[in-house]
């Protein structure tokens, strides 16, 4: 038997030849070979009891997993926008050089891998990026000869780490360089607490009390779309099922969010405190983290404090005594994929397949992970949940908006000077963040991240609430000496990039949108261009399947109602009637090739 | 019936039962609603969002979406008809589909539709992307340049064949129809007479030598607009 063949059924033993384990299964095979290789596929298919082309279909959709030999090491440079205004490009032309090689190649030596990645949660301390599972955050073109020399030399990238950030971030089951940056605490998550106070209250009351008081509370989702998490609960309670789930959806993906990687190092007890209070209120016995692949550096750290809560009881059979409640929590790590942020996807990534949405009828909370009624929660919404318990429901709902109500965790970044966490009450105003924040010189806000909206100083006096300036935290700053449009075009890569492909308008909507938006940057554009740009944006808006396609249109629609005047500077016409896109030249090229001569009327 | 139920399409009250999706219900009273992934004997997945209608003000996929008691949707909107129109144009830019050429032209539902709705040319822009075609097959051709990603072949292999031949690959532009063999089709399972070989919409999925046995003039869509069957029903 050969070695591959071996370590293969290894891993699928591991996890009893489960095909809703797939995803674990093949990303163990991405780490023994540095890649899932093709002739595996056949060979994992059997051993989890599935066949070859559901495996190809699972490596084929997640970024962080490859059918092609990669390096020991694995550079991944972080591509997102705020990264790139802040030297990423310079950053990543170092490493080209340093490597000698360009992005998605590997080291003549097979060592050393080279990609891009889509925004990695560290828009604060830009620009960063990730070697294998550690982060480096804070980069300049100066500091790439070193840290390749040092790769080199020594491939575990834990070695590039001279020093820890703070917090938890120094505890030793993390040492990672990464900051907190919390710059106000408020008085819901990052103010200190009482450790387990909400869970033990919970203990005493029956669940439907819990889902009352939750109800009472007016908590809404935090991850953005701000549904009634008291009524998620109570529907995942109510329908049938005797298995029920309790998933945590850490798969914060929205470019410039960076909130759940600073609760999951800071406040991991009252995350898990706050989904032990769930599983009672709907009587759910399993529980899942699912954890970005970005974030795999706080793996071990969380797996601890499970194991720790395990040990004092807070996890397991009879939590604190209280007979038949019975709940436990596992990690699902993601593979890079922005899509699993959506409920449903990050369902299907949970049960071992490609993270396609699925309908939305019947919802999560009647059948969802495993068929089964399923509460899935943002991380945030569930560190106020834990905190509602403790307080009530009124201290909490005096906080804020009546329609919001509560704090709100905002990542600021951009161009300000002090980016980083803030959590303010909901109805807190635009530019009071953006004073806080030290951010004088402002043109342009991405509320929300790119599938939010892009707002100009006419909405700076507006709040921070669902009913007015809605974001699952996302808060990227650009000041007057950027190009709004060239931010505008980034979000759409982004959508391109990470579209499932599922239904037509997002697979094929978002390419087109991209493509004419250049064009428009170019300066080839017409006013018809524009009216196309916003007609195709509705249709893709309107017509998709998820909330990806129905938000991905939202940089060029808000830009174009927001920033009209640029996209107008950039359409002028030139008064020659003719089609600014269409190059004469170019169009007789081929031509001219073929038959040997140049045009007699066009040529240079 | 006690699961019987009236709903209203386009203001016109209609018959429907519990269970049934909104498109089964117009279906049985006569009422086209355009479609291209959805097939009768198979799961709905709402992919291509041709079928897109508005309930209760909010758009869904009435081959997915269940009727409700007192159901008001809309079908035939200005903007209903301008959305899928796009969204026909966007299948034809994102493929190579030259249907002067291709065995599949008037049995074709995709340019049936495009009939149907009056495109001559599509507004979009051609991407002409590089498709592969597999003909390692004894007697089926796949040709990607034709596929819409309607995952019928997937849903027929699995859901009436009792097989696993085919299955989504890739992601976003690149996603496409991957095949359960080593390399190609050919090392597949799938036999001709499989139902996954003959519910292809589009000239994807090709069975050979057969190609134009029903000449051109005398196919289905050439007879009659595509939707004609159903709108039949009650007339």
């Amino acid at each position: 038997m050969s070695t591959m063949t071996s370590k293969i059924e290894q891993i699928c033993a591991r996890y009893d030849h489960d095909r809703a384990r797939l995803m674990d299964i093949v990303r163990e095979v991405q780490e023994a070979f540095d890649h899932v290789p093709r002739e595996a596929f056949g060979l994992i298919a059997e051993h989890a009891g599935t066949h070859r082309v559901e495996v190809e279909s699972v490596v084929s959709f997640y970024s962080f997993l490859s059918d092609k030999k990669q390096g020991d090491v694995v550079i991944r440079l972080c591509d997102d926008i705020i990264d790139r205004f802040q030297g990423g490009d310079e950053v990543g032309e170092t490493l080209c050089k340093a490597l000698n090689i360009n992005f998605d190649e590997t080291t003549a030596d097979g060592n050393i891998t080279l990609e891009k990645t889509a925004c990695i949660g560290m828009s604060d301390q830009a620009p960063a990026m990730m070697v294998n599972d550690t982060v480096i955050t804070n980069l300049t073109p100066e500091k790439i000869p070193a840290i390749i020399e040092q790769l080199k030399a020594n491939p575990d990238p834990q070695t590039l780490i001279t020093e820890v950030g703070d917090g938890n971030n120094a505890d030793p089951l993390v040492q990672a360089m990464v900051k907190n940056n919390i710059c106000e605490a408020g008085p819901v998550i990052l103010s200190d607490y009482r450790k387990d106070a909400g869970l033990r209250k919970t203990l005493t009351m029956t669940p439907e009390e819990v889902i009352e008081d939750v109800k009472t509370s007016g908590l809404r989702g935090r991850g953005g779309a701000g549904f009634l998490t008291g009524l998620k609960w109570a529907l995942t309670r109510s329908s049938p099922g005797t298995d029920k789930y309790v998933l945590c959806n850490a798969d914060e993906g929205e470019p410039g969010t960076f909130k759940d990687r600073v609760l999951l190092t800071e406040r991991a007890d009252l995350v898990l405190e706050g989904m032990t209070i769930a599983a009672y209120a709907i009587g759910a016995e399993t529980g899942i983290i699912y954890l970005r692949a970005e974030y795999a550096y706080l793996r071990a750290f969380l797996e601890d404090k499970m194991n720790q809560r395990r040990a004092a009881n807070l996890l397991g059979n009879n939590i604190l005594g209280k007979e038949g409640f019975n709940f436990d929590v596992r990690i699902q790590m993601g593979a890079g994929a922005y899509v699993c942020g959506e409920e449903t996807s990050l369902i299907s990534s949970c049960e071992g397949t490609r993270g396609d949405p699925t309908d939305r009828t019947p919802f999560p909370v009647v059948k969802g992970y495993m068929v089964s009624p399923t509460a899935v929660n943002n991380v945030e919404s569930y560190c106020c949940a834990a905190r509602i318990a403790d307080m009530g429901p009124g201290w909490f709902s005096s906080i804020g908006t009546g329609k919001s109500t509560g704090t709100k965790l905002l990542s600021v970044c951009g161009d300000c000077a002090r980016p980083g966490i803030y959590e303010v009450p909901f109805g807190t105003r635009l530019s009071d963040i953006l004073e806080r924040a030290g951010a004088d010189d402002v043109a342009c806000v991405c509320v929300g991240g790119p599938s939010g909206q892009m707002v100009g100083p006419a909405q700076f006096g507006l709040g921070i609430s669902y009913e007015e300036l809605s974001t699952g935290g996302s808060m990227m700053v650009f000041s007057n000496q950027r190009d709004i449009l060239e931010v505008t075009e980034a979000f759409m890569e982004f959508f391109v990039d990470e579209s499932c492909g599922y239904c037509v308008p997002c697979r094929v909507g978002n390419v087109l949108l991209k493509n004419r938006l250049e064009r428009v940057r170019k300066g080839e554009g017409s006013q018809g261009d524009l009216d196309y740009l916003q007609r195709l944006g509705e249709s893709v808006k309107y017509t998709s399947r998820c909330g990806l396609g129905q938000t991905s249109p939202n940089p060029v629609l808000s830009t174009l109602k927001n920033f009209r005047p640029v996209y107008n500077a950039l359409v002028k016409d030139n008064g020659s009637g003719m089609n600014k896109s269409f190059n004469i030249m170019k169009a007789v090229e081929e031509a001219s090739a073929i038959a040997g001569r140049r045009s007699e009327i066009f040529h240079a | 019936m006690s699961d019987a139920i009236k709903i209203k399409i386009d203001g016109k009250e209609i018959e429907a039962r519990l269970g049934q999706t909104i498109m089964q219900a117009a279906d049985e009273a006569g009422i086209y609603i355009p479609r291209l992934c959805a097939h009768p004997d198979l799961k709905p997945i709402g992919s291509c969002r041709v079928c897109t209608v508005v309930v209760d003000g909010r758009a869904q996929a009435a081959c997915v979406k269940p009727v409700m008691e007192g159901m008001e949707i809309m079908n035939e909107t200005p903007e209903l008809l301008q959305h899928r129109r796009n969204i026909i144009d966007m299948m034809f830019v994102e493929g190579n589909h030259f249907c002067m050429f291709c065995e599949k032209s008037g049995n074709c539902e995709l340019q049936a539709l495009a009939y149907r709705f009056g495109i001559t040319a599509p507004q979009y822009p051609y991407q002409f992307p590089e498709k592969d075609v597999d003909a390692t097959h004894p007697d089926i051709m796949l040709d990607h340049n034709r596929c819409i990603m309607c995952a019928r072949c997937v849903r027929a292999s699995q859901e009436l064949d009792g097989k696993n031949v085919f299955q989504s690959i890739g992601r976003g532009f690149e996603r496409k129809i991957g095949v359960d063999g080593e390399r190609a089709l050919g090392d597949t399972d799938m036999a001709v007479t499989d139902k996954a070989a003959d519910i292809c919409p589009v000239g994807c999925i090709i069975k050979k030598r057969v190609g134009f046995e029903v000449p051109v003039g005398k196919r289905i869509y050439d007879k009659e607009p595509i939707g004609s069957d159903i709108e039949g029903v009650k007339s």
